[in-house]
Formats: C-alpha cells, sequence, structure tokens
C-alpha cells in the first residue's frame, strides 16, 4: 500500500502512523457533554468503503495527512494536509500540555 | 455412535467415498422463524446449536453471506486459551475452556482439541513479574498456569533461542497447559451439523441487506434470498458488524474493522507440541496435524474489510519467527491469508441484547474469537434465550464505554490497533 505524501511522494505504508478514523469531531476543550466526549472517545463509523482518515508520515517529514482510502481495496484516492482538510489541529494542547 | 467410524471410512472407501451423506440439509428459507442469527460462523453457529439444545427454541434460521465458515472460524490460527488478566474475561474464557474440554463429546463430532499448553515467553524480569501477576490473577479464579524457566523452556520448545546473544534473551514464560488448539473447520462443521439435527435452518449464500422494522423494533431482515420475519434478530458477523449494523440503523459502533494475517509454512517433521508467543512484539505460532507452522502476528493497524494484508506485516512476522527460532530461516511459507476483524475499543467482546428492540448482538472479539467460540455461543443463546444476559458476559454490554466500566486487559484505551 502506498500514501502520496504532498511533500515527500508515494512512499511505502510502514514509513506511516495510522492515528485513526478522520471522521470523529473532538468536542471544544471546554465542553462538559459527556455524550460528545464519549462519543468521541469510543464510538466509530467504521465505513466499508470510502474511509476518511488521519494518517502520520512518522517516517519522513512528520506531517500530518487527511487520507481518503477505500477499506475494501485499500486504494487510496486523495491525500491532503490534515490541517487543510479543517481537522483540528492539536499542536497547540500539546504544547501547553508539555511533551505528548 | 461414530458416524466417521474406522469401519465406515472403509466401507466407503471402497465404494468410491460416493455414498456420503451430506452433512446438513440446505433447506430454502421460511417466511418467518422464532430467531434469526445473521452469520454463519463460529459465534453463530454455535449460538443456534445452544438455542436448540439448552433453551429448546430450534425455529431458528443462520444467515450466511457466502457458505459456512467461510470466514473467521477458518482464517483463525487455532490456539485456545484462559490466559487473561481480569476477572470478568477469566471467567467467562475459563467457562469457554471448560466447554472446550468436553465439545468433541458433545457434538459427537472430533474438534480435535488438543490441550499442548501455550506459553508467553518474558524477555525481561518486569515482563516475568507482570506474567506472574496475571498467573496468580487466572490462579486465583481457576484456571491453570504456571511460571517455567529458560532452562525448563529449552527441554520443552526445541530450537528456541534461550541463549544469553538471543536478539531478545529469554527470562522466563507463563504456561497455560490447559490451553492448546482445535481444529477450527470441524468446529464450525460440528456445530453446524448439531443445529441442523436439531431443527435449525442454516441457509447459506443469503446475505442481508436490509432490516424490517416496526417503528424502532427489528422486526426481520431482506435478503438476497427474499424478506425473512423473525421475533428476535440475533447479529453475530464480527468484522462486517460496522457495515450491518449501519442497515439497521445504527451509525456509530464501538468497533474498528482490521485485517488480521495468518502463515503456514511448508510441513516440517513434527517439533513444537506447544503454543509459543513472544514477548517482545506480537507473534504467535503452532504445528499442525499435518505439520506445516501456523502462526501470526499483529493486526494490520488500519481500517479494513479487505481480508488481505500488507507486506510490511509479513515482514515483521517473520523476524519475529526468527528472532525466536533463528534455525527456522531456510523454512519456506506455503501461504498466507488475511480475516477481518471487530476490534472493540477495550479489546473485550460485546454479548448484549439490543441496541435496538428486537435485536440481539455479538461483536468486539479483536483477534480472539476462536477460542470463545463455545462460551460465545453458549450466552449468547441464554441471552436471546432470557432476554437478560447470563452472568457470564453480564459485563461485556455495548453501553459500558459510556458508563467508564471498560474491561481493559491490556491497558491499552481505545486504540483498536494497540489491543
Amino acid at each position: 500500500m502506498l500514501i502520496t505524501c504532498p511533500y515527500c511522494g508515494p512512499r511505502d505504508v510502514s514509513e506511516y502512523t495510522y492515528q485513526g478514523d478522520g471522521n470523529r469531531a473532538r468536542p471544544d476543550a471546554g465542553s462538559t457533554d459527556n455524550q460528545a466526549w464519549n462519543s468521541y472517545v469510543y464510538d466509530r463509523l467504521n465505513i466499508a468503503g470510502e474511509h476518511h482518515e488521519i494518517w502520520q508520515h512518522s517516517g519522513g517529514c512528520r506531517a500530518h495527512l487527511a487520507v481518503s482510502r477505500n477499506t475494501l481495496t485499500h486504494k487510496v484516492s486523495a491525500v491532503a494536509f490534515a490541517r487543510d482538510a479543517g481537522h483540528r489541529k492539536s499542536d497547540r494542547h500539546r504544547k501547553s500540555g508539555g511533551a505528548a | 455412535m461414530a458416524e466417521y467410524s474406522a469401519l465406515s471410512l472403509l466401507k466407503n472407501a471402497f465404494s468410491g467415498n460416493r455414498d456420503w451423506k451430506p452433512a446438513w440439509r440446505k433447506p430454502d428459507p421460511k417466511p418467518s422463524y422464532d430467531v434469526i442469527i445473521v452469520g454463519g460462523g463460529g459465534h453463530g453457529l454455535s449460538t443456534a446449536y445452544y438455542l436448540a439444545k439448552e433453551h429448546g427454541i430450534t425455529n431458528v434460521a443462520v444467515l450466511e453471506k457466502g457458505w459456512l465458515g467461510s470466514g473467521n472460524v477458518g482464517r483463525n490460527t487455532t490456539a485456545v486459551r484462559s490466559n487473561y488478566l481480569l476477572p470478568q474475561n477469566i471467567r467467562f474464557y475459563e467457562h469457554s475452556m471448560k466447554m472446550w474440554e468436553n465439545l468433541s463429546h458433545d457434538l459427537n463430532y472430533n474438534v480435535m482439541f488438543s490441550q499442548r499448553g501455550v506459553l508467553n515467553i518474558a524477555h525481561t524480569p518486569a515482563q516475568l513479574d507482570d506474567f506472574a501477576r496475571r498467573g496468580n490473577a487466572m490462579r486465583h479464579l481457576g484456571a491453570d498456569a504456571h511460571l517455567m524457566t529458560p532452562a525448563e523452556m529449552a527441554r520443552r520448545v526445541p530450537g528456541l533461542d534461550v541463549s544469553k546473544s538471543a536478539r531478545f534473551p529469554i527470562y522466563g514464560g507463563l504456561m497455560q497447559e490447559r490451553a492448546g488448539t482445535a481444529r477450527h473447520d470441524a468446529v464450525a462443521w460440528g456445530y453446524a451439523r448439531g443445529a441442523d439435527r436439531r431443527g435449525v435452518d442454516l441457509l447459506e449464500n443469503c446475505e442481508v441487506q436490509g432490516f424490517i422494522k416496526d417503528g424502532d423494533r427489528v422486526v426481520g431482515v431482506n435478503t438476497s434470498r427474499g424478506e425473512i420475519r423473525a421475533k428476535k434478530v440475533a447479529v453475530a458477523v464480527a468484522g462486517s458488524t460496522g457495515h450491518v449494523m449501519r442497515m439497521a440503523g445504527v451509525e456509530r459502533m464501538p468497533i474498528e474493522s482490521h485485517t488480521l494475517q495468518a502463515f503456514v509454512s511448508e510441513s516440517l517433521k513434527p517439533f513444537l507440541d506447544t503454543v509459543v508467543t513472544f514477548g517482545m512484539g506480537h507473534f504467535y505460532m503452532s504445528q499442525s496435524d499435518k505439520g506445516g507452522l501456523v502462526y501470526g502476528g499483529d493486526i494490520e493497524g488500519y481500517n479494513s474489510y479487505a481480508q488481505r494484508g500488507n507486506l510490511p506485516i509479513v515482514e515483521e512476522v517473520m523476524s519475529e519467527m526468527l528472532a525466536l527460532f533463528p534455525s527456522l530461516a531456510p523454512v519456506r511459507v506455503l501461504r498466507s491469508w488475511g480475516g477481518v476483524c471487530d476490534m472493540s475499543m477495550d479489546g473485550s467482546p460485546i454479548i448484549t441484547t439490543g441496541p435496538l428492540p428486537g435485536m440481539y448482538l455479538n461483536c468486539g472479539w479483536c483477534y480472539g474469537g476462536f477460542k470463545a467460540t463455545p462460551a460465545s455461543g453458549w450466552c449468547f443463546a441464554h441471552t436471546i434465550a432470557k432476554d437478560q444476559p447470563h452472568h457470564f458476559n453480564a459485563p461485556f454490554t455495548l453501553d459500558r464505554f459510556h458508563r467508564g466500566a471498560v474491561i481493559d486487559d491490556k491497558g491499552q484505551g481505545a486504540t483498536p490497533r494497540l489491543h
């Protein structure tokens, strides 16, 4: 399985770390809505077909990527930087909380 | 008594094996049943068997989209064990172990259950301490376990590199002697035949394409072989859980589907009479009765329904094998395959009523469902028949994640690829 990193080009899946389902919406850090937090942590769409997910090019440029991949065929149809795809950056929280 | 006796084998051999009768019927679907079980794998078939045997509910259909046993019950690496840490898991899997010990008699079908032991190998003193703790937890609840020294392990497992120069030196191991392996296809066939003889309809090539609802209540399914109604609809579809539950209108589940690969080597003379597992990665291996090494490692680690994996895991599994058994380097791989695992968010299963009225759910087996086959079906049948769980499966609810009552044996959190 190859994923084409926008910086580095097509690279083997072994260079990447799977960060999981990209369909989840993280509640605002100040939210006290238990249901929303529980759902964010535990519940998954688990699509059989075109799946939006987050990968990190941990063995390369270390960018977080928003990937569209078919879970029935493993064919990757789209790759973008996660920040451009509207995924919330976690850097801000990590910096304030020390090493993550 | 035995249907496949030496005499009958001999007789049929002389008549060209033309007179064997099919082990189960191929009925057409009836318009309605008391219970429909979606999924004709190990768990679905054993559920049907125990519904009929323990609860006298025989107006039952098992719906399988392919052929019986075409999913994970025929794709696993056949290990059976109950070496868990948490009491909920030990009680459940130990119950399963006890059922395995009598399964061939119960089914009158030789499932070739072989209690050859499962040996977990420790590579650091801390890991050995952890194993001792788990072994104590097991013994405390009636399972068996004992620690082994490297010298004892070297005698028990020829070829195991216990030298100080090993890639990951071995400090000891935790052995469960009553654990072992079983012939996975025979388990499916034995349960199928047992259920069929008690009146259960096994409907192959019958794919569920939607659920029929009366308000919120599930009252049947639309299938590739027509509409079938039932008072109770039970779902036991392992890796397809997310896909099937979405058809019922449940969008999100605490489940991710991941592919697990398995491998068989060419046949070797018997040398390995136990199941060994590696402690510095994820690797397990046994030797089949045909002589092939049966082994596997980690799941692929990304969502997949593909029933096939990729090369990085292949390379990892082979390197782990050689870290334990350097002498196996020249052995050739005969074949490999993949199965789709229903990875739950705490690594433990779900056997419960609901989540919709009229529905019952059995899933979340991660890559350990085979050993649970008897107890899973037994508990699920109880849950379906009584509309409440048996105390063995009472902790394995669907809502435990939102209640904070997770059963996370490895303490990995809601990260399925790490379970």
